[in-house]
């Protein structure tokens, strides 16, 4: 495989999405975005605009940053030592890489939902209400309460768990322990929702009902997901950004990513010649 | 070809195979025989030995007469205190350690210290306690210059041990607190804390367990061999179970060995309650967690 690709200039690859009435206003906007592990550089010079109330996806192969460069738009990569990043990510126009930024308030407005589901082991409940409680958003109990059934209700999964809120949330299944995650992100109503390829442990009809719901919750949110899953991208994104070996090939609405790619690369991984 | 020439090893490995589990099955039986054969040599000399009087008794010059009560309670006592001082301070450098501090030389230093702290003799302990808390401190030989001393001693353990529990929680159950908007701190009390509370409570018990054996720094320190009454406060004098069974070994009568033999029974029962209280607290709180 060569690896000299050449790259698109930016400006003719990112448009605005073709679907919906008229263009959507930019929610995220990365500017020259480079990211290293230690020495290792994983990103480089990322520049994209993810616009609001629409769902982007990311595809790509293994290792091709997808997921780091998710991580890096809640600063989820801090935590990890040794990490770097150059360049600008905008939420509503501030730098959230700008020195002196509350990191934590701002994993309050851009929500995650993890590969792997990781409900804290404590009851149904009290995994929702743990958001709330720590960032002091409950009134009172009754407060909570609402909250906790409302945010089940937007995770489609208050039906099956309404009898059995205070038992342990590992008993639930792993479809059902995915939709608990998003419940308990969406619990503290983030503006953007980050899901990382949230259905890649799931059988078919739990990942139909998670791509059902990320369907419905494009309303209110900004959703971000990863996906290995090229069908997957297709059927629940607007837009789709195409990355190979930490640089952002490709980015366009996802009919037009998937039927009529700009670039040879992009055309060879949606159409499975590699990847 | 390759299929033939390989049979005649595989008879050859399996052999092996089989020799090493028997060498493995025959250290663990002379381990518990080792073991077996103390244990009933003790209960033989010492059971005719322990009646309530004997638990409830003082010392006396009397083999027959004396008790144990003062070296039982002072033992609980400075286990209670030891427990107090270095629970609290080993989890709270194991969080930073773990949790706060970055990598770097100097905690790569007091990594490596701690480590090597945790294999110090323990009269170390008790010459340090002896110019620290006694002397220095003005603590004199009391219960409370007994326990810093064992709090000294156990708090490497505790810290390494806590480090351990802390390291096997998983990260996805800190990152999904940390993307709901929690703090560090609430993520460690809230999430990782009660997670590794079993491995924790494993690490101070075999902590504790291993101070309430211990003699040689507490005779360092200087608590008395012969002691007629119960500690009355952290300022009393006191003595413990295996100083009061040190004491009793070493007299000539064969009436006090057997004495002796009763207090190994006294302290191995009193070692057994608190393993039985951890294993008891930790399976309730997994269960509540679970």
């Amino acid at each position: 495989m060569s690896t000299d690709i050449r790259m698109a200039p930016l400006s003719d690859i990112v448009r605005p999405s073709d679907r919906g009435s008229g263009p959507a206003p930019t929610k995220i906007a990365v500017k020259g975005l480079d990211f290293h592990y230690g020495s290792k550089r994983a990103l480089e010079n990322i520049s994209v605009d993810i616009p609001a109330n629409l769902v982007t996806a990311f595809i790509g192969p293994s290792g091709c940053g997808k997921s780091t460069f998710l991580r890096t738009l809640n600063r989820m990569n801090d935590i990890i030592p040794g990490t770097r990043v150059k360049g600008q990510v905008l939420i509503d126009g501030h730098d959230i890489y700008r020195p002196g930024t509350d990191v934590v308030a701002l994993r309050r407005r851009v929500g995650m939902v993890f590969q792997k589901s990781n409900p804290f082991p404590k009851s149904i409940f009290e995994n929702v209400a743990y958001g709330l409680r720590v960032n002091g958003l409950a009134r009172n109990r009754a407060h909570l309460q609402a909250r906790v059934e409302e945010s089940l209700k937007a995770a489609a999964i208050w039906d099956e768990v309404k009898d059995r809120l205070h038992e342990s949330a590992l008993a639930l299944s792993g479809g059902q322990q995915q939709r608990l995650c998003i419940a308990r992100a969406l619990a503290i109503e983030p503006e953007i929702l980050l899901m990382d390829e949230p259905a890649s442990a799931l059988d078919p009809i739990a990942t139909q009902r998670i791509e059902e719901l990320i369907y419905h919750l494009k309303a209110t949110y900004t959703i971000v997901i990863v996906t290995h899953n090229m069908q997957q991208a297709a059927r629940v994104s607007d837009q789709t950004a195409f990355f190979w070996l930490g640089r952002l090939v490709e980015f366009g609405p996802t009919d037009k990513i998937f039927t009529n790619p700009a670039e040879k690369l992009t055309e060879d991984y949606v159409t499975g010649r590699f990847g | 070809m390759t299929v033939t020439r390989a049979a005649p090893t595989q008879p050859l490995r399996q052999v092996g195979d089989r020799a090493l589990q028997s060498l493995g099955l025959l250290a663990l039986l002379l381990a518990l025989a080792t073991l077996f054969a103390l244990l009933a040599d003790v209960f033989v000399d010492g059971w005719d030995r322990l009646s309530w009087g004997f638990l409830t008794g003082y010392p006396s010059r009397r083999a027959e007469n004396a008790g144990i009560l003062p070296a039982l309670v002072g033992s609980v006592y400075v286990i209670g205190l030891t427990a107090l001082i270095a629970v609290p301070l080993g989890i709270a450098a194991a969080v930073h350690l773990e949790e706060y501090a970055r990598e770097s030389r100097v905690s790569r230093i007091i990594e490596i210290n701690i480590a090597n702290l945790a294999g110090v003799p323990s009269i170390i302990y008790g010459l340090l306690g002896l110019g620290l808390f006694v002397r220095t401190m003005g603590m004199g030989r009391s219960v409370l210059a007994g326990a810093a001393t064992l709090g000294l001693l156990v708090l490497p353990v505790v810290i390494l041990s806590t480090r351990e529990a802390l390291r096997a929680v998983p990260k996805s159950l800190r990152e999904g607190s940390y993307a709901l908007g929690a703090t560090k701190w609430q993520t460690t009390w809230h999430q990782v804390l009660p997670s590794a509370f079993p491995g924790i409570l494993t690490g101070l018990i075999l902590a504790l367990s291993r101070a309430i054996g211990e003699t040689a720094p507490l005779i360092t320190i200087g608590a008395l061999t012969y002691v007629p009454f119960v500690p009355d406060g952290v300022w009393s004098p006191f003595t413990v179970l295996p100083i009061q069974i040190f004491n009793w070994v070493s007299r000539p009568q064969a009436a006090f060995a057997r004495n002796a033999a009763a207090g190994i029974i006294v302290l191995l029962l009193l070692l057994l309650a608190m393993n039985a209280l951890a294993v008891f607290l930790r399976d309730r709180y997994q269960k509540r967690a679970a």
